[in-house]
């Protein structure tokens, strides 16, 4: 891990500004899997929906920027995670009362909702087109007058770096007490582990809410780089690409989805400079890991010790 | 007014009549598969885009235009076969996987397809133009009426009572529906698995297949097609409960109509109306309107 920090602390220094460029929504979509993987590989449920949550904190940043003139990224950040948090809480507690394909069918249409309130109501969201970002300030620094590509692979690249990391850190917390414990338990053996006197729902319930604020967060920091927002970041085959960023690098290691999204984005990059139909490819990609590496990438590197291999 | 809500009435059933073919080909799968195919869209995009190249083909070689339904539902039909490719070449290999597994399978095959599509034909919409107009118009209450979607609505109440028919009265039915039941059992009992798994999943292929190709004539084919319908076809198989073909039949209704009102009156409310019809079902009867019927 130190290595792989390190690498990135002096990317920026090294790396064509492409490149770092593109480490960018890396780092947003390794927060939205650190959390989606707390419900997908440490629970077991499999949001088909999680999209809802990017955009929610897509649209945050942008209606924060453009029409409420605040500019400040923690404030975008903090409302973001609010935000998250405040939708997940009605609609998790309704999900979490499923399993399986019920479950993952409530998150769609969930997601779905959200996804048309965003395509129809044009006034509010700018319809297709979606929405501005306009450049946020970091850390109360307003850094309005550097071209755009110095302030993105400069500062926004570190306080991006910072947010992954900090991100990570709470979430290696999160799993490694006794409350991602429980979840693992409730995985594994519902019934044994009510029987202990764990509550299934509340522990589900919270595990999504949390998921929930990553995906958010992680939203929010998809924004700027474009510097736009729209509303397929909200549509179901959104929702559907982040489980395949955790299913390729692995939902039963920790790290598996950051590496899941890490070779996604290289990858998707790396295919469409030769041919446009990245699609095709990645399609007979999942298809490929879900049929002889469900363990993913994770799973193929670390074959020796498959020990937190989950509900195959 | 009688005419407008005639019209809006039969454009709602027009449309509940192609969501009925794709959501029975989704739960005659699930039904007794166990797997929901997020693929059945891709497979209407796939049919209209067959079924405009094969009656464009028909037209050019100097087929007469009255007739060009005939190259339609048959293009339709066989491009259902790419069902077998696809359960024999990828499904056979996930059914002892986790439903999560077997989800993303399937969303492997949206990806797929739709590039397919895009390589295939393009990103530009395709269609026959105005063809459908050559069976005319009829004057019902007031409201003009293409014969043409009175014909596809006929065809989609005849291919539901066939389903019934086919579920109820024959052997492959009795096969099915006692795989659905009990699968250990039913192969106990001497059924072959894989035979019974390739025929329905073709079966389910070809409903969306030739969903697409009747649906074609009145429309344009576009390479977003499937994505869109498939959120569709989830709405009509939640109301209406996993796995029921009676299901299937009233959530179709019920989408297909809702959705033209929502149009008529507030077009705002479209899709979102159906979602929140969704989730109202699926929070107060998970179970969906007919749930808990085999197939």
């Amino acid at each position: 891990m130190g290595l792989v920090a390190t690498v990135m602390a002096v990317l920026p220094l090294l790396a064509p500004a492409y490149h770092v460029l593109l480490m960018l929504p890396f780092m947003a979509y390794a927060v939205i899997l650190l959390g989606l993987n707390l419900l997908f590989g440490y629970s077991g449920l499999v949001s088909f929906g999680h999209a809802l949550f990017i955009g929610i904190g897509a649209y945050t940043g942008a209606v924060l920027t453009t029409h409420l003139g605040v500019r400040s990224l923690e404030l975008i950040l903090l409302a973001s995670a609010a935000l998250g948090a405040l939708v997940a809480t009605p609609v998790a507690a309704l999900c979490v009362r499923y399993v399986k394909i019920y479950f993952g069918m409530l998150t769609l249409a969930f997601g779905m909702v959200f996804y048309t309130f965003l395509l129809k109501f044009y006034r509010l969201t700018g319809g297709d087109e979606g929405m501005q970002v306009l450049r946020p300030t970091l850390l109360g620094q307003d850094l309005g007058g550097i071209p755009k590509t110095d302030y993105l692979v400069g500062p926004y690249y570190y306080y991006s770096l910072a947010v992954l990391v900090l991100a990570g850190l709470v979430m290696w917390r999160i799993v490694h007490s006794p409350f991602g414990l429980c979840l693992r338990t409730i995985r594994d053996n519902p019934t044994k582990a009510e029987a202990l006197g764990i509550s299934i729902v509340r522990y589900r319930w919270l595990a999504f809410v949390i998921s929930a604020v990553y995906a958010a967060v992680g939203g929010a920091l998809l924004g700027p780089p474009t510097g736009n927002v729209d509303p397929t970041l909200a549509y179901w085959t959104h929702s559907g690409n982040i489980v395949f960023m955790t299913l390729l690098g692995g939902f039963a290691n920790f790290f598996g989805p950051v590496l899941g999204a890490f070779v996604f984005i290289f990858l998707q990059d790396t295919v469409m400079s030769v041919v446009p139909y990245w699609r095709l490819i990645f399609g007979a990609i999942l298809a490929a890991v879900v049929i002889f590496a469900p363990a993913g990438l994770m799973g193929l590197v670390a074959r020796r010790r498959p020990a937190e291999v989950a509900h195959t | 007014m009688t005419a407008n809500l005639v019209n809006i009435l039969l454009g709602g059933i027009f449309h509940a009549a192609i969501l009925f073919l794709v959501a029975a080909g989704l739960q005659v799968v699930f039904g007794v598969q166990r797997i929901f195919n997020l693929a059945c869209g891709s497979f209407y995009a796939l049919g209209a885009y067959v079924g405009v190249t094969a009656v464009r083909a028909f037209t050019g070689a100097g087929g007469p235009p009255a007739l060009f339904i005939l190259p339609l539902v048959f293009g339709g039909l066989l491009v259902g076969l790419v069902g077998v490719v696809v359960e024999r070449g990828l499904l056979q290999f996930v059914y002892d996987s986790d439903e999560a597994f077997q989800l993303l399978l399937t969303f492997a095959l949206v990806l797929m397809l739709e590039d397919v599509i895009r390589m295939t034909w393009g990103t530009a919409p395709y269609s026959t133009s105005g063809l459908y107009l050559v069976y005319g118009q009829v004057t019902l209450l007031g409201a003009r009426v293409p014969v043409y979607n009175l014909i596809v609505i006929g065809a989609s109440l005849a291919i539901a009572v066939g389903i019934g028919w086919l579920l109820t009265r024959t052997a492959f039915g009795r096969i099915m529906r006692a795989t659905a039941d009990n699968r250990e059992m039913a192969e106990a009992l001497g059924v072959d698995m894989r035979w019974v798994y390739a025929k329905v999943f073709t079966l389910g292929t070809a409903l969306g297949t030739l969903g697409g190709a009747l649906v074609i004539p009145t429309t344009a084919a576009m390479s977003e097609m499937g994505i869109e319908l498939i959120v569709e076809a989830f709405a009509v198989v939640v109301i209406g409960g996993l796995g029921s073909m009676r299901g299937a039949f009233v959530g179709a209704l019920v989408v297909g109509v809702f959705r033209a009102f929502a149009i008529a009156v507030y077009p705002e409310l479209e899709m979102l109306l159906i979602y929140l019809i969704v989730i109202a079902v699926l929070v107060l009867r998970p179970r969906g309107l007919f749930g808990g019927a085999a197939v």
